[in-house]
C-alpha cells in the first residue's frame, strides 16, 4: 500500500518537475536562428566559422605547380590534374617566386564526390589548394559542382602545346642530329676500336 | 454425475494467430536502416530477426585499395556519431607497427577529444532513447549541447561530424589558443544540462516505468555474446578498456568505471544501460578536467607525422574503448603503403547481436526501447 | 430550464421571425469557431513546442509564421488522396468523417455563454460522453480498413485505451452530477456563479464546511485531466499513434484531406475536453470575480479563455512527457484511477448525505 501511494506521488511529482523545467524553457532565449535571413555567423555569441573549417575547396592556379600530389592523396579520386611541360624561359614564376616547371592546362575537381577529408591540402608543396570557410555552395545541377580551376584558355593551351611540340621536335631533332653525329663518329671509328689502357672510375 | 471435469486453462494454450511485422528499414525508431522482422503474438514479441546490410559500403575490402592515411576518412564514416574515437585505435595500430612515439601534447589532445566525443555520443544515445519513449524535448536540449562540442571539434579539425583529425603520428592540426577555456565551459554546460535531463527525463516516473525491468541482459549472456561498453557495464560487468588495458595515457587519470546496479529494477535492464551512459558523461568530464590541467600548451602536434606511411611487414590488433564498447582494428601490413587487410571489430554490430536474445517475451513497445538502449549506429553495423 | 432566459436562438428568431435562419446560425457558429480555433491551436502547438525546445518554430509564412496553419491546411488539401489497394474502401473513406462528426457533435451542447448554447438539452453531459465514445468507432474503422498492421495495432490499442479511460472519467463526471444534481451543462455552469470559490474545483457553492471536500474535488480534477488526455490520445497517452512504435498508428495510411480530418478531430476533441474541464471545475462562462466582467458576452470570453488554458496544458504536457506503455496505461486506469474515482464518489456522496 505504501508503495502504491508512493508510486502515485512520484508519478505526480516528477511530472510536475518536468513541467516546471519546460515552462522555464518556454520563456528562455531561442538558440536557433532563422538561417538565410539571419546568418549563423552573425550570431550574437560571437560564434565565428573557424578559419580551418573544411568547406568549399579553392585552388590558386598561380600557385599550383602541377605536382599531382593532391590527386594522389585524395581517397575518392575526385581531382584530376593534367600537366604540360614548360618550355624553358616561357613561363612566369609561381606566385611564391618558385620556378614553374609545368603548365596545368586542366585541373578539375568533382566537388560532388568530395568527402571533405582534407587530405589533399597536406601534400601540396605550394599551398595552392585550400579549403575555404565558404559553405553555401549548393547547386541545382551536378555540373555546377564540377569545378574547373585552370585559368588557361584553349588558345593558350594550344599555343603552349605547339610551343612544347616545337621545342620537343627541335630538341628531338637536335638529339637526333647529335645522335647522328655521334653515330657517324662512331661509325667512322667503328673499324678501329679504341684501344688503350683500361680506365676505372673511382 | 458426480464427476466434474476440471478444465485446465492456460493462456499459452489459446491458439492465436501470430503476426509478422516488418519494422524498418524506414521506421522512425530503428536508428537508421535496420530492418527487424518481428513476430508478434498480440502485442507480445515472440521472435526478432534483425536484417542488416542496408548501409553496407564494403569498408574492409575498400581499405585494401587505399593508402593508410586515406583509410581514416572511411573509418570516420563507420560510427559517425563518435568519429574521433573510431580513428584512435586505427592510428594507434599503425603507430605501434611503425614504432612511432607520439608527443605528449598529442596524447592529451587525443584524450580530451575522445572524451568529448564520448559525451557527444552519450548525449545522442540518451536523446534518441528518450525519443523512442516519446519525449521529444530532452532530445533537442541534448542536441543543443552537442553542437557546442562539435564547434570545438570544428575549430580544431575543420569538420563537424567527420573529422579526419587523428593522423598517424600526430594530429591534423593544432588546437586553437583558447582551447582550454572553451573545453572547460563546455564541461560546465554539459553538467548543467545533465542535471536538467535527469529531472526531465531519466528520473521521470513514466520513463522509469517504461525502462525498468525491460530487456534484462544477464551478465553471463552479455559475456557470451561479446557485448562491451555500456551494454556490458549496464549488466554489472566492470569492463572498460581504459582501465583494464590502459592505452595511451589513461593510466594517469582518476575516474570510475560506472556499472549498472539495478537502481530501479533488475540489473541489466534498459534503465541500467542508459544510466551507465549518463554517469559516464560525468566521468568523462572528470577526465577532461584532469587532462586540461596537465596538458602542455606548447609543442608541435605535427612534428612526428611521417612523410611516407609504410609500416613494416606484420600484423597488429589494437583496441580502444569506443563510447559504444570495444572497437578493434586488425591490421595486416605487407610493407607497402597500402594495407593488406583491415578487419574491424564493430562495436554496434556485436552489441546488436544480443537483441533477439533479450527482447523475446516483451511487448512491442519494449522492443523499441530495448533497441534504443543498445545504442547502435547502422554505419558501423553494416560497415 | 426553469428560468426562461433569452438565448441567442430565441433572439434570432425574434429578429428574423424565421426558425430556419436561427437554426442555421446556431449550427454554423460552432463550426466557424471550431475552424478558427483549430488554426489557432495548430499554431499554438507549433509555437509552444518550438519555444519549449528553444527553437523559433515556423517563421516563413506571414509575420512570425502566424499563417502557417493555413498553409498546412492548404498543403493537405492539395495532396493526393491515396486509398491503399488492399483497403476496405467504404470504411476507409468513412472513418475520418465519422471521427470529425463525433468530435463536432460534441460541440452541440457546449454552453459558450449563458445565452448561447447550440442545443440546451437536459442530458448534455451524457450526450458529450456518448459522442466521445463514438470516436472510437471511427478509430477502429480507420485502423482496420487500412489493412496495415501498424494501423491495426494502433486501432486496437486505442479501443482498449479509450474504453477503459471512460470509466474513471464517467465516475468523476457522475460525482459532479451528484454535486450539481443536474446533467444540464447550463445548470452546472449557473450553479457555479459568483466568485471563484464557488467553482466545483473548490467544492461548489456552499458553507465553509465544503473545505473538507476540497482535496476530493482537486483529485477529481486531476483524475479527469488525466482521463481526458487519454481520451484525446495526447501524450503521455498517445500510444495509439506513438510514432516511435507504430509510425502513425491508426492514421498511417491516410493522406490529404482525410488526414486533415483526423487532425481536426484531434484538435476538436482537445477543445471539447478542455471545455468540459472548464465547465465542470472552473465555472465555465462565469467570471471568477463575482459581477466583475460578468454577462453573456463576457461569458464567451471567460469560457474560451478558460478552455484555452487547458488546451495549453495539454500541449505543455505533450512536450514534456514520454509516453506510457500499453499495459501500464491499462494499469494506471484500472489500478489507480478507477479506485480513486470511486473513493471520491463515495466521499462526495457521504458529504452530501451529512450536509
Ligand atoms: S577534401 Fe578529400 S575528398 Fe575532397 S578533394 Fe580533398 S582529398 Fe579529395
Ligand atoms: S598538390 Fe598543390 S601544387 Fe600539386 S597539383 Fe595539387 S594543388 Fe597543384
Amino acid at each position: 500500500m505504501k508503495k502504491y501511494i508512493n508510486n502515485i506521488w512520484l508519478g505526480i511529482y516528477t511530472v510536475l518537475v518536468g513541467m516546471k523545467i519546460t515552462i522555464i524553457h518556454l520563456f528562455a532565449k531561442n538558440v536557433t536562428v532563422q538561417y538565410p535571413n539571419k546568418h549563423p555567423l552573425e550570431k550574437a555569441s560571437g560564434d565565428k566559422m573557424p578559419m580551418n573549417a573544411r568547406n568549399r575547396i579553392f585552388v590558386d592556379m598561380d600557385l599550383c605547380n602541377g605536382c599531382n600530389g593532391c590527386a594522389r592523396a585524395c581517397p575518392v579520386n575526385c581531382i584530376t590534374v593534367q600537366t604540360l611541360k614548360v618550355v624553358p624561359g616561357d613561363a612566369p614564376p609561381l606566385k611564391n617566386g618558385e620556378k614553374r616547371g609545368l603548365w596545368v592546362p586542366s585541373y578539375t575537381l568533382d566537388f560532388a564526390k568530395c568527402c571533405f577529408c582534407g587530405l589533399c591540402i597536406d601534400p601540396c608543396p605550394t599551398e595552392a589548394i585550400k579549403m575555404t570557410t565558404e559553405f553555401e555552395y549548393s547547386a541545382y545541377d551536378r555540373k555546377d559542382l564540377f569545378y574547373k580551376f585552370s585559368t588557361m584558355t584553349d588558345e593558350e593551351i594550344q599555343q603552349k602545346k605547339e610551343l612544347l611540340a616545337n621545342f620537343q621536335a627541335e630538341k628531338a631533332k637536335k638529339e637526333a642530329e647529335a645522335k647522328k653525329a655521334a653515330d657517324a663518329a662512331k661509325a667512322a671509328e667503328a673499324p678501329k676500336p679504341e684501344t688503350g689502357e683500361l680506365k676505372i672510375d673511382n | 454425475m458426480g464427476e466434474t471435469k476440471k478444465v485446465e486453462f492456460e493462456y499459452s494454450q489459446i491458439d492465436s494467430e501470430r503476426m509478422r511485422l516488418n519494422v524498418g528499414p524506414q521506421h522512425p525508431s530503428t536508428h537508421g536502416v535496420l530492418r527487424l522482422e518481428v513476430e508478434l503474438d498480440g502485442e507480445i514479441v515472440t521472435e526478432v530477426i534483425p536484417h542488416i546490410g542496408y548501409l553496407h559500403r564494403c569498408f574492409e575490402k575498400h581499405c585494401e585499395k587505399m593508402t593508410y592515411p586515406q583509410v581514416i576518412p572511411y573509418i570516420d564514416r563507420m560510427d559517425y556519431i563518435c568519429a574521433m574515437n573510431n580513428e584512435w585505435p586505427y592510428v594507434m595500430g599503425i603507430e605501434k607497427l611503425m614504432g612511432i612515439e607520439v608527443p605528449e601534447k598529442v596524447e592529451y589532445i587525443r584524450v580530451i577529444f575522445a572524451e568529448l566525443n564520448r559525451i557527444a555520443n552519450h548525449q545522442i544515445a540518451i536523446a534518441t532513447f528518450g525519443l523512442d519513449a516519446g519525449a521529444f524535448t530532452p532530445f533537442l536540449y541534448l542536441f543543443r549541447d552537442r553542437e557546442f562540442i562539435l564547434s570545438i571539434f570544428e575549430k580544431a579539425s575543420g569538420g563537424r561530424l567527420l573529422y579526419n583529425y587523428y593522423w598517424v603520428g600526430g594530429l591534423a592540426a593544432d588546437v586553437h589558443k583558447e582551447f582550454k577555456e572553451d573545453v572547460l565551459s563546455i564541461v560546465k554546460q554539459v553538467r548543467e544540462t545533465n542535471k536538467e535531463i535527469a529531472d526531465l527525463l531519466l528520473y521521470n516516473k513514466i520513463f522509469i516505468e517504461r525502462v525498468a525491468n525491460v530487456g534484462i541482459l544477464p551478465a553471463d549472456v552479455a559475456i557470451s555474446y561479446g557485448c562491451s561498453g555500456p551494454v556490458a557495464r549496464g549488466s554489472g560487468l566492470a569492463f572498460d578498456l581504459r582501465k583494464d588495458a590502459p592505452y595511451s595515457i589513461y593510466d594517469r587519470f582518476d575516474f570510475d568505471v560506472v556499472t549498472g546496479h539495478g537502481e530501479v529494477g533488475t540489473v541489466g535492464d534498459c534503465f541500467d544501460r542508459n544510466i551507465v551512459r549518463f554517469h559516464e558523461m560525468e566521468q568523462s568530464c572528470r577526465i577532461i578536467e584532469q587532462a586540461i590541467e596537465q596538458m602542455p600548451m606548447d609543442g608541435d602536434v605535427r612534428e612526428k607525422l611521417p612523410k611516407k606511411i609504410r609500416p613494416p611487414k606484420g600484423e597488429i590488433y589494437t583496441k580502444a574503448e569506443n563510447p559504444k564498447g570495444e572497437l578493434g582494428f586488425y591490421i595486416v601490413s605487407n610493407g607497402t603503403d597500402k594495407p593488406e587487410r583491415i578487419k574491424s571489430r564493430g562495436t554496434s554490430f556485436v552489441n546488436l547481436s544480443v537483441l533477439p536474445e533479450i527482447s523475446k517475451g516483451y511487448l512491442f513497445a519494449d522492443l523499441i526501447m530495448i533497441l534504443g538502449s543498445v545504442d547502435i549506429v547502422l554505419g558501423e553495423v553494416d560497415r | 430550464m426553469e428560468q426562461q432566459i433569452l438565448t441567442l436562438y430565441d433572439w434570432i428568431v425574434k429578429l428574423s421571425s424565421s426558425n430556419l435562419i436561427a437554426l442555421i446560425v446556431v449550427i454554423t457558429l460552432p463550426l466557424v469557431f471550431l475552424m478558427v480555433y483549430a488554426l489557432v491551436a495548430i499554431l499554438g502547438e507549433l509555437k509552444i513546442s518550438a519555444f519549449i525546445q528553444e527553437r523559433l518554430g515556423p517563421m516563413r509564412t506571414g509575420p512570425w509564421g502566424i499563417i502557417q496553419p493555413v498553409a498546412e491546411v492548404v498543403k493537405l488539401l492539395q495532396k493526393e488522396d491515396i486509398t491503399p489497394d488492399a483497403a476496405n474502401k467504404p470504411l476507409f473513406n468513412m472513418a475520418p468523417f465519422l471521427m470529425f462528426t463525433a468530435a463536432y457533435a460534441g460541440f452541440a451542447v457546449i454552453p459558450f455563454s449563458s445565452h448561447f448554447v447550440p442545443a440546451g438539452i437536459n442530458l448534455g453531459l451524457f450526450y458529450i460522453f456518448a459522442m466521445g465514445s463514438l470516436a472510437v468507432i471511427g478509430l477502429v474503422m480507420g485502423g482496420w480498413a487500412s489493412n496495415n498492421k501498424y494501423s491495426l495495432l494502433g486501432a486496437l490499442r486505442s479501443v482498449a485505451q479509450i474504453i477503459s479511460y471512460e470509466i474513471p472519467a464517467a465516475i468523476v463526471i457522475l460525482t459532479i452530477v451528484v454535486l450539481a444534481s443536474s446533467m444540464n451543462l447550463q445548470v452546472i455552469n449557473a450553479n457555479q456563479g459568483g466568485w471563484f470559490w464557488n467553482w466545483y474545483l473548490f467544492g461548489g457553492p456552499g458553507t465553509a464546511w465544503k473545505l473538507i471536500i476540497i482535496p476530493v474535488t482537486f483529485s477529481m480534477f486531476l483524475l479527469y485531466l488525466v482521463a481526458s488526455l487519454a481520451e484525446t490520445n495526447r501524450t503521455p497517452f498517445d500510444i495509439p499513434e506513438g510514432e516511435s512504435e507504430l509510425v502513425a498508428g491508426y492514421h498511417t495510411e491516410y493522406s490529404g484531406m482525410k488526414f486533415a480530418m483526423f487532425f481536426f478531430a484531434e484538435y476538436a476533441n482537445m477543445f471539447v475536453v478542455a471545455a468540459l474541464i472548464s465547465i465542470l471545475f472552473f465555472g465555465g462562462w462565469n467570471s471568477p470575480f463575482g459581477d466583475f466582467m460578468n454577462g453573456p458576452i463576457w461569458g464567451v470570453f471567460w469560457f474560451i479563455s478558460k478552455s484555452f488554458v487547458f488546451v495549453f496544458v495539454q500541449i505543455w504536457l505533450r512536450w514534456t512527457l514520454p509516453r506510457l506503455r500499453v499495459d501500464q496505461l491499462m494499469g494506471v486506469t484500472w489500478k489507480v484511477m478507477t479506485p480513486i474515482a470511486f473513493i471520491c464518489f463515495f466521499a462526495i456522496g457521504l458529504w452530501l448525505m451529512f450536509n
